[in-house]
């Protein structure tokens, strides 16, 4: 095998997998280099297994209220089992359809894990025992799509027994009878949905002031009241002050608005956030330059070393497979000379999965209003929508964030069912620069939930027809 | 391998120049020898243009629907591995056409200045129009037609048509550079910007050159010469007054008003409590509208076969953009107060400015009133806004030698104009109009009643 490529692609997560097909259409011969299974985290350890995972929940979710549309359920029992089996299956599934991409595309993948050891030189050490010996490959471009991992608070180490990580508790095969979920940003959020759906007893600890703090208020409010009615203990502005095991499990000492607090649970999840897997990549003796922790990268996805590309969670936040995909397409067109365009970072969709959905794009309302942009907000609520109410699923709404001049969508914030679905419309309409106008014009099907998002749109300019 | 550079061929004797009409191949594309990579526009015929070399078309210096000389670099094909920077100095056309080089504008997002550019600031990219030759034509004859319905379609997002009308900006002038040349948000914010007065030092003046050069007091921009292409508003009007001065036959009758007791009246007339801005121009609408009353055959238009009087006065206001002229108009003027008309004129040229007027404002007037005299300007004659029949024409109001009781004294006069459409009236009925509307504005006590 020659180990000679015009690309070598560092992970195989969304950007990696994304950036070698691309690079491969373009005519480009492609390495990839991978520690793990092929799709990286997302695939394996992130976005597909909970997506998988958050399905059975819901599915119990609506069991349990079997009753309102008259379907008796005499004994609810639910196995977490063969969820994580299924989730495990889901997975699987994904990784052998990168697999598969890869083949079509005839790009070699590697195992093992690759180190930088010049600016078109990786180095591929094997892992575990598979025996398989070092090996070198020369790249004329190098993509780095290391990702990140999960990151713990200082001073309270991740152990996998009682406290786990979101890698840990997408291998557990059983839930703990409690837990207490530190960190209530996406990641948090999801896994208590999950864990409260199959009856752990579930708190939510959050040390900014409100669940979900990155979305607009209004989501986080009627999250934290729908979350609160399903049991899970929300304690937003809550830090966390110690966490020491125990004989059974684990305590949590909590400082909540001056008072102290103790919990006590089975295991703890530590969803704080996740940090750029940057060591061990070899970026320090080529002098890759970094910024607070990231690597930074020129519009074209350029490192400070030419032809050493970096894309993804390593280059910077927002940390979404999404934004990846996006950058690795950048890259592997700008390395083969084509002028992409670069990344709108503007109209980048950010979903969470739990019960109800929540979706943005762009800025909060707060977010618009610091900047001094003249707004008008347009809101509609699913309670209104008939599709809703057909579903069952009133809770929600969508809220537009306009700019009051132009009509420009500067924000868009969506709770409810399918809202994650939903929001594609306002990133398309980002994308082509249509304003409220053209979203509320356009004639949406009915009885959708897509008509809350016309209907927003028509409120922000003031004119609803169903409010 | 090599790197082949590719050139606008020379297809014939005669030709100099060749227009690109379509690149075949995309920058990145693999190229081998024979591959037709772009199509060519000559005086005679389209041509498509043949690769000689193979390897990767890396760069592609000229955006489809640009004319550059024969001669000129337009892409280069090359092994990806190979070093285009030496080319960077080479990617300047033949020494024959250098002075033609910077019509090739790059697709590459970030337009750069070509490095022959003397010390001035950059042109704005220019429009697609831009390239047709500067041969003193006049582009109100060349192109009126294609506007009417809005021209060739312009790709445009809707943000960017928005912000364009705020801003004033004229989508025809403008480059887009998002997908497939479509203008988008941040063109517009461009041309904007640079239409803000612009610092008086070049960027990126050559250093080294002439240290001690002074920066000339007034920069002048490069070439002979530039076309604008013509804004739609720009190409209404000139269609419009095309229209008017070539059929309409008009004659024009001027008089000097005497503006003392005018000018007094307006500044009681300011001094109450509660009173709008009332100017000159509110007071020549309200004299014009009474004395339109008067004389009916003056408010009044041809209409195929018959001459149509109009009962009401709609005053057609002459307001002047930096793009063109707009022309709202004050419905029954007739029936409105002094303070009427000076709140809602004061408004329509507001709304006007703010490009916010109702489509039923723009038309219906019986009459139109153009006050230059905020310019120095003793007097002129007006193009009339056909179907109306007739236009006045107000010059600057200035401190004259006049002479009273046979005495030289001082006074303060203001010569009109009015410009009438000889199939509606004739000389004897504009000259009596014009002595009424003298006598309102000299006695102006009747403006009150």
């Amino acid at each position: 095998m020659p180990d000679r490529f015009d690309v070598v692609v560092v992970g195989s997560g969304p950007g990696g997998y994304v950036s070698a097909i691309r690079a491969a259409q373009l005519g480009r011969t492609v390495a990839v280099v991978e520690a793990d299974r092929a799709g990286g985290i997302c695939l394996n350890w992130g976005c597909i297994p909970t997506k998988a995972l958050l399905r059975n929940a819901e599915i119990i979710q609506l069991f349990q209220r079997a009753a309102e549309f008259g379907v008796t359920v005499d004994q609810l029992r639910t196995d977490y089992g063969p969820a994580y089996r299924r989730s495990r299956q889901v997975a699987d599934r994904m990784a052998k359809g990168v697999e598969f991409l890869f083949r079509k595309n005839k790009i070699t993948l590697i195992a093992g894990r690759g180190e930088l050891v010049g600016p078109g030189t990786v180095r591929v050490a094997p892992v575990g025992a598979g025996g398989e010996a070092a090996r070198t490959l020369e790249g004329r471009a190098v993509i780095l799509a290391p990702g990140a991992s999960p990151k713990s608070l200082p001073g309270i180490a991740i152990d996998g027994q009682r406290v786990i990580s979101s890698d840990h508790a997408l291998r557990l095969e059983r839930l703990p009878a409690s837990i207490v979920v530190i960190g209530a940003g996406a990641v948090g959020v999801e896994f208590a949905d999950v864990f409260a759906a199959y009856g752990v007893r579930v708190a939510l600890v959050e040390a900014l002031p409100r669940v979900l703090p990155v979305e607009d208020e209004e989501s986080s409010r009627l999250l934290s009241r729908s979350f609160a009615k399903r049991g899970i203990d929300v304690r937003p502005g809550a830090t966390v002050q110690a966490v020491t095991p125990t004989g059974a499990g684990v305590t949590v000492e909590l400082e909540q608005e001056g008072t102290t607090a103790r919990l006590e649970a089975e295991q703890v999840l530590m969803a704080v956030g996740r940090g750029a897997n940057t060591q061990g990549l070899g970026l320090e003796p080529l002098g890759v330059a970094m910024d607070r922790g990231f690597i930074k990268v020129s519009a074209r996805m350029e490192t400070s070393v030419p032809g050493v590309y970096a894309i993804g969670d390593a280059a910077g936040p927002p940390l979404l497979a999404h934004k990846a995909s996006a950058e690795g397409i950048v890259a592997a067109e700008a390395l083969a000379g084509q002028a992409p365009g670069a990344v709108n970072y503007d109209a980048i969709p950010s979903c969470t999965y739990c019960h109800p959905q929540v979706a943005s794009l762009g800025l909060t309302e707060a977010q618009a209003k610091a900047q001094g942009l003249p707004v008008r907000v347009g809101k509609y609520a699913f309670q209104a929508n008939g599709r809703a109410q057909a579903l069952g699923e009133p809770e929600g709404f969508v809220k537009v964030v306009a700019a009051s001049e132009t009509g420009e969508i500067v924000g868009v914030h969506i709770v409810g069912a399918e809202a994650t679905e939903l929001i594609a419309e306002f990133g398309l309409g980002k994308t082509l620069e249509a304003t409220v106008a053209e979203v509320g014009h356009t004639i949406h099907a009915h009885p959708t939930l897509s008509e809350a998002v016309m209907e927003a749109a028509l409120d922000a300019m003031g004119a609803a027809i169903h409010l | 391998m090599a790197v082949t550079k590719v050139v606008m061929p020379k297809l014939s004797e005669a030709m100099e120049t060749g227009k690109l009409l379509r690149w075949l191949k995309q920058e990145g594309d693999r190229i081998s020898g024979g591959d037709i990579v772009a199509e060519i526009e000559t005086d005679k015929a389209d041509i498509e243009l043949e690769a000689f070399g193979s390897g990767i078309l890396r760069k592609v210096l000229i955006a489809p629907g640009a004319t550059v000389p024969v001669g000129s670099l337009i892409a280069i094909i090359a092994d990806p591995a190979d070093d285009l920077g030496a080319l960077g100095a080479a990617a300047q056309p033949g020494p024959s056409a250098a002075a033609a080089a910077p019509a090739s504008t790059p697709p590459a997002p970030a337009p750069v200045a070509p490095a022959a550019a003397p010390a001035l600031p950059p042109l704005p990219p220019p429009a697609a129009a831009a390239t047709r030759g500067s041969d003193g034509q006049a582009p109100a004859a060349t192109a009126p037609a294609p506007f009417v319905a809005g021209g060739p379609r312009l790709k445009a997002s809707p943000l960017a048509k928005k912000l364009a009308q705020q801003a004033g900006v004229d989508l025809a002038q403008v480059r887009g550079t998002g997908p497939g040349g479509r203008i988008i948000q941040r063109d517009i914010q461009a041309v904007a910007a640079q239409s803000r007065p612009a610092p008086a030092a070049a960027p990126g003046a050559s250093p080294a050159a002439s240290p001690v050069r002074a920066v000339p007091a007034i920069a002048r921009l490069a070439g002979e010469s530039e076309d604008q292409p013509l804004s739609p508003l720009r190409a209404a009007i000139a269609r419009q007054m095309v229209q008017s001065k070539g059929p309409v036959p008009h004659f024009y009758v001027t008089t000097e008003i005497a503006m003392e007791r005018a000018s007094a009246l307006r500044e009681e007339l300011q001094a109450l409590p509660g009173a709008p801005k009332v100017t000159f121009t509110d007071l020549i609408v309200r004299a014009s509208a009474i004395t339109l009353l008067k004389h009916p055959g003056v408010n009044a238009s041809l209409h195929g076969e018959a001459i149509r009087r109009y009962r009401a006065v709609h005053l057609g206001l002459a307001v002047a953009l930096d793009e063109g002229l707009i022309t709202p108009v004050l419905r029954d003027a007739d029936q409105k107060s002094v303070f009427q008309i000076a709140s809602e004129a004061r408004d329509l040229v507001e709304r006007t400015r703010a490009r916010k007027l109702r489509a039923q404002e723009l038309s219906g007037a019986t009459f139109t009133v153009s006050n230059l005299g905020m310019f120095p300007v003793d007097e002129f004659s007006a193009i009339i806004n056909p179907p109306e029949g007739a236009i006045l024409a107000v010059g600057a109001i200035g401190d004259k030698p006049v002479v009273v009781n046979g005495q030289l004294a001082v006074g303060r006069r203001m010569r009109v104009t009015l410009s009438c459409d000889h199939r509606v009236m004739d000389g004897a009925m504009a000259a009596r109009f014009l002595a009424d509307l003298k006598a309102v504005l000299e006695a102006p006590l009747a403006l009150l009643v």
